[in-house]
C-alpha cells in the first residue's frame, strides 16, 4: 500500500468516525446517567434531515446545525419525559421514537421538496466544508495532498475536530467535575443522589439534552459534512453501531474514540478496497461493505468480556425505602 | 399525589424559613427546648394509614430510641421526617422553630443526617466520592475532595470513624459502609441523626463498635434517634424510649425506668414471651450425617469448605454466622437446588449432593422438607392465590391429584383452608393472592405447607425475617412442636437470639466454614460473636 492510499483511508477513517463518536458519546452520557438510549440513530437521522433542510432553505450550513441540535434535542426531551417522568420501559421509549422519526422525516421530506423523500443536493455555505468526499466510488478520485499529517489532519469539516475536542471534555466533565459525579452517581445509584438532596430527575434531564445535542451534531455532519444532502435512512445502522462502540468501550470516552476509530477505519477501508483479491479469491465488494456491522455482532456476541452497564441503567426511578 | 399540609404554629414569626443555616441552628440551643418535635403527623399510603397522629419530643444531645413491630410505622416517620415522604398533616419543630421539609435537601439543610437500613451509597464510587456527593461545594471536584480528605480524618480521630477514604464501597464491610453513611451524615453538619434498623447486619462486635461512635457522638452535643425492633439495643444505648404500634405512638418512657418486658408489651399490645418456652430435647436416631461438603460456585469461590455435622431426630441445630458465610449455599445443598461435592446419608441411606436424585422434587419426596430463607423469591409465587402456593412443591401429591389428568383444586383449597386454621393466617382466605398477606403470615403459609406434611428434617432459613414479635412467637412453638414430633431441624438464622432461644446445639459458621459447636446454655452472645466474626 503506497503512501497516499494510506493518508486516504485514515482521512477518511476521521471523517466516518466522527458521526459515530458524537453518537457514542451521546449514548455514554445518556447511559451513564442510567436513562438507556437506543433511539441515538433515529436521533442522529432526524438532525440530519433538520440540518439539510434548513441549510437549503437559509442557504447557511450553521443555521442548518442548530436546527439539527433543536430537533435532536427536542427527541431527547421526548425520550425523557417517557422515561424519566413517566417512568416509562425506556427501550419501548426508544422504540416508538426510532419508528416515529424514521417514517417522519422521509415523509416531510417529500412533502416539502417534493424529491422521493430525499432532501436537495446542498452546495455552496450550505455545506459544511468544500472538501469532496461523500461516497466510496468517489474516494479514490480525490487528490492526495502532501504528508501524512497534513493530509489527515487538514481538510475535515469543523465538526471533525469539535468531535475528537468532544473526547477529553467528556472525560472531564464525567470525572473531574461535580456534574460528573453527580451524574455517574445517578446511573449507579439514584436513590443516593435523591437522599443527598440532588434532583435524580434534574440530572437525568440534562444528561439526555445533552445526548441531544452531541447527536445533533452527529446528524448534522452526515448530511451536511460527510454528504450534501438527506437521503432516506443515511445513518445506516450507525446510532446502533455507537451503541456497541461505546459498549466495546465499557462507558469510557477515551476509549469509546479507540472503539469509534476502529468502525471507521473498517468503514474507509471498505470503501477504499471494494474489489480486493485474498490468494486469488475475489472478495465481493458487499463482504467488504459488511465489515463494521459484522464487527458490531462480534462485539455485542460477547468479544468484550464482562461490560457492566451503569447498575440503575434502564430503570426509572422510583422512591422506596 | 397526597400533597402536604403543614400547620404553622406562629406563622408571623419572620425566623421561620424554611430552612436554616447551621449558624442559626446554633444560637437557640437552649438545653429545655428539643432538637425534634412532631406535632400530629398523620400519613396515608392509599387506604392504610401508615401514621396516625404522631407526637414526640427528642430531647437535645439524647438517643432516641424508637421501637415498634414490622410495619408500626416507625421507617414512615423518619422518612418524613428526612423529606423522603410528605406528611398529609402535622407539624415538624426543630429546635422549637416549626420547619417544612418537603424533600431531602431542606432535612440536611434543617441539620438533620439519615442512616437508612438499605444504604444510599454509590458501590462503585470511593468512600470520598461517596460522602462529598451533592455536598460538593464547587463545580470542580479536585478541591472538595481534598476537603472532605482532610475532615474525615478528623472525624476519624474523633469518633472512631476509621475508614480509608479512597477504598470502593463495594470492598467494605458492612459495617464500614455504615459508617461511611455516618460520615456522610457528619460532612454535612447534621446535629441530628437518624439510624434506621443499624444493626440488622452487622456482628455483635460491629455493632458494640457502632453504639460507642453514636455514644461518642452523643457527647459532642449530638441527637440522635435510633429505630431498632431489638430490645436489648435500646436498653443499651437510649436514654428515652417511644414505642410505635400499627402507625401510632402509644408510649414514651426514659429507658432507665422501663423493661424490655414492658417495651415488648407495648409493641404488641399483650404480654409476650421473649424466651421460647421447651423442655430439653430428647435426641432420637442420626437422621442426617454430612461429611466434607464442598461448593465451589460460578465465579470459582469455595463457598464450603468441608463441613461436617449431624443432626438427630428431636433435636434442633442452629446454624450461626453473619450474612454471607456460606449457610445460604449450605441450605440451598441440602435442600437438592444446587449442586456440590462430599458425602451425605439421611437416615442412614445415601443421600446424593449431585445429580440424579439431587433434586427439590426428590428431597420433598424423602421427607425433606425446606422453608427458604427468601420466602418471596423461593417460598412463594407472590401472584399465586394462597391455595396455589400451598400446592408449590407438592402438586404431585395424590391427594391432589385424584385422576392423572386434572388436579383436584377443590381438596387443595379445603387443605388450605385447614392448613391456615392450624397456622392462625390472617385473613384465613385461601383465595387471596400471596403478595395480599402480611410478612409474618406468608411465612406462616410457607411454614404451614412445609410442617404438615410432617418432614423428618426441616431445613428452615431465617423464619422470622421481616415478621412481627406475635407471628415470631408462634412460629417459634411450631419449630419446637415439630421437633417434639421427632423431626429433626437445620435452623439458619442471622438472629443470635433467635439460634440461642431455639437451638439445641450451635454450630458457627465463617467463610464457609464450621468455627465451632456449642451449646446454648454453655455459651454467650459474646463467644459466638467472636466465632461469627472468625476470631476463636
Amino acid at each position: 500500500m503506497d503512501i497516499a492510499t494510506f493518508v486516504q483511508v485514515l482521512d477518511s477513517t476521521l471523517r466516518l468516525a466522527t458521526p459515530l463518536l458524537f453518537a457514542c458519546l451521546a449514548g455514554l452520557i445518556s447511559e451513564r446517567a442510567g436513562v438507556f438510549d437506543i433511539g441515538l440513530e433515529v436521533k442522529m437521522l432526524g438532525a440530519a434531515f433538520m440540518a439539510a433542510a434548513i441549510a437549503f432553505v437559509s442557504g447557511n450550513v450553521w443555521i442548518g446545525v442548530a436546527a439539527a441540535v433543536a430537533g435532536s434535542v427536542l427527541m431527547s426531551l421526548v425520550h425523557g419525559g417517557a422515561a424519566i417522568t413517566f417512568r416509562g420501559n425506556q427501550r419501548i421509549s426508544g422504540v416508538a421514537i426510532n419508528f416515529l422519526a424514521a417514517g417522519i422525516t422521509v415523509v416531510i421530506a417529500q412533502n416539502w421538496f417534493r424529491q422521493g423523500g430525499r432532501t436537495p443536493s446542498l452546495s455552496g455555505d450550505a455545506r459544511m466544508a468544500r472538501i469532496d468526499l461523500p461516497f466510496a466510488e468517489n474516494l479514490r478520485d480525490v487528490p492526495v495532498i502532501g504528508p501524512v499529517y497534513h493530509g489527515i489532519l487538514s481538510g475535515p469539516a469543523p465538526l471533525v475536530y469539535v468531535a475528537f475536542l468532544c473526547v477529553p471534555a467528556t472525560w472531564y466533565l464525567l470525572f473531574r467535575t461535580r456534574f460528573g459525579l453527580r451524574l455517574r452517581a445517578v446511573g449507579e445509584n439514584p436513590a443516593a443522589v435523591d437522599t443527598a438532596g440532588v434532583s435524580v430527575i434534574g440530572l437525568r434531564f440534562a444528561a439526555v439534552a445533552i445526548c441531544g445535542v452531541l447527536c445533533g451534531l452527529a446528524g448534522a455532519y452526515l448530511s451536511t459534512g460527510l454528504s450534501a444532502g438527506f437521503v432516506k435512512d443515511m445513518t445506516a445502522g450507525r446510532g446502533f453501531i455507537a451503541l456497541a462502540a461505546m459498549i466495546f468501550a465499557k462507558w469510557r470516552p477515551w476509549q469509546a474514540m479507540g472503539a469509534v476509530l476502529l468502525f471507521g477505519l473498517l468503514e474507509a477501508v471498505a470503501n477504499r478496497f471494494q474489489n480486493i483479491d485474498i490468494f486469488g479469491v475475489a472478495v465481493p465488494v458487499q463482504a467488504m461493505q459488511a465489515l463494521p456491522y459484522i464487527l458490531t455482532v462480534v462485539i455485542l456476541a460477547g468479544f468484550v468480556g464482562k461490560a457492566i452497564p451503569p447498575r440503575a441503567g434502564g430503570a426509572a426511578y422510583v422512591k422506596e425505602h | 399525589m397526597i400533597t402536604a399540609r403543614i400547620v404553622f404554629a406562629r406563622p408571623s414569626d419572620p425566623r421561620m424559613s424554611l430552612t436554616h443555616p447551621p449558624q442559626m441552628r446554633q444560637e437557640t440551643a437552649a438545653s429545655d427546648i428539643p432538637a425534634i418535635e412532631l406535632r400530629g403527623i398523620c400519613k396515608a399510603f392509599g387506604p392504610v394509614q401508615a401514621n396516625k397522629d404522631i407526637s414526640i419530643r427528642v430531647r437535645r444531645g439524647t438517643i432516641h430510641g424508637i421501637v415498634g413491630e414490622n410495619g408500626a410505622g416507625k421507617s414512615t416517620l423518619m422518612s418524613i421526617l428526612y423529606g423522603f415522604y410528605r406528611a398529609d398533616a402535622g407539624e415538624i419543630l426543630i429546635n422549637g422553630r416549626p420547619t417544612e421539609i418537603p424533600d431531602s435537601l431542606s432535612a440536611i439543610r434543617a441539620g438533620i443526617g439519615m442512616v437508612f437500613q438499605h444504604f444510599k451509597l454509590v458501590e462503585n464510587f470511593t468512600v470520598l466520592e461517596n460522602v462529598i456527593l451533592g455536598a460538593e461545594g464547587s463545580a470542580l471536584l479536585r478541591p472538595s475532595l481534598a476537603k472532605a480528605r482532610g475532615l474525615l480524618k478528623d472525624l476519624a480521630r474523633e469518633f472512631e470513624l476509621n475508614v480509608d477514604p479512597d477504598a470502593l464501597i463495594e470492598n467494605l464491610s458492612v459495617g464500614h459502609q455504615q459508617r461511611v453513611e455516618i460520615l456522610k451524615a457528619l460532612y454535612r453538619e447534621a446535629d441530628i441523626l437518624i439510624l434506621d434498623e443499624p444493626t440488622g447486619v452487622l456482628t455483635p462486635s460491629e455493632a458494640d463498635h457502632l453504639f460507642r461512635i453514636l455514644r461518642g457522638l452523643k457527647e459532642q452535643g449530638k441527637t440522635i434517634i435510633l429505630i431498632t425492633h431489638k430490645l436489648r439495643e435500646i436498653m443499651d444505648v437510649t436514654d428515652d424510649v417511644s414505642v410505635m404500634r400499627r402507625g401510632e405512638m402509644v408510649a414514651t418512657r426514659a429507658t432507665a425506668q422501663t423493661s424490655p418486658t414492658e417495651l415488648a408489651e407495648l409493641m404488641v399490645g399483650r404480654k409476650v414471651l421473649l424466651r421460647v418456652e421447651k423442655t430439653p430435647a430428647t435426641p432420637g436416631e442420626e437422621v442426617l450425617r454430612v461429611q466434607s461438603l464442598r461448593l465451589v460456585d460460578g465465579q470459582g469461590v469455595e463457598r464450603l469448605r468441608g463441613l461436617d455435622f449431624t443432626i438427630r431426630a428431636g433435636e434442633i441445630l442452629g446454624i450461626a454466622g453473619v450474612a454471607g458465610n456460606g449457610q445460604s449455599e449450605l441450605l440451598e445443598v441440602l435442600a437438592g437446588l444446587r449442586p456440590a461435592t462430599g458425602q451425605a446419608w439421611l437416615r442412614g441411606a445415601v443421600l446424593p449432593l449431585s445429580g440424579p436424585g439431587a433434586d427439590a422434587q426428590t428431597r420433598r419426596a424423602t421427607a425433606v422438607a425446606h422453608v427458604p430463607e427468601d420466602r418471596h423469591r423461593r417460598g412463594l409465587v407472590l401472584n399465586f392465590h394462597a391455595w396455589e402456593n400451598t400446592a408449590l412443591g407438592y402438586h404431585n401429591d395424590p391427594a391432589y391429584n385424584p385422576t392423572p389428568w386434572k388436579m383436584d383444586n377443590d381438596a387443595i383449597i379445603r387443605d388450605t383452608s385447614a392448613k391456615m386454621a392450624a397456622f392462625d393466617v390472617r385473613p384465613p382466605d385461601p383465595q387471596l393472592k400471596a403478595s395480599g398477606f402480611s410478612g409474618g403470615n406468608q411465612q406462616k403459609i410457607v411454614l404451614a405447607r412445609e410442617i404438615e406434611h410432617a418432614p423428618d428434617l426441616l431445613l428452615v432459613g431465617q423464619p422470622t425475617r421481616g415478621v412481627d414479635i406475635g407471628a415470631i412467637e408462634f412460629i417459634h412453638q411450631r419449630l419446637i412442636r415439630l421437633r417434639d414430633a421427632g423431626a429433626a431441624i437445620l435452623l439458619v438464622s442471622v438472629e443470635l437470639d433467635e439460634i440461642m432461644a431455639l437451638s439445641d446445639r450451635i454450630v458457627v459458621m465463617f467463610d464457609g466454614r464450621i468455627m465451632g459447636e456449642r451449646l446454648p446454655e454453655k455459651t454467650n452472645a459474646q463467644e459466638l460473636g467472636l466465632l461469627m466474626a472468625g476470631m476463636a
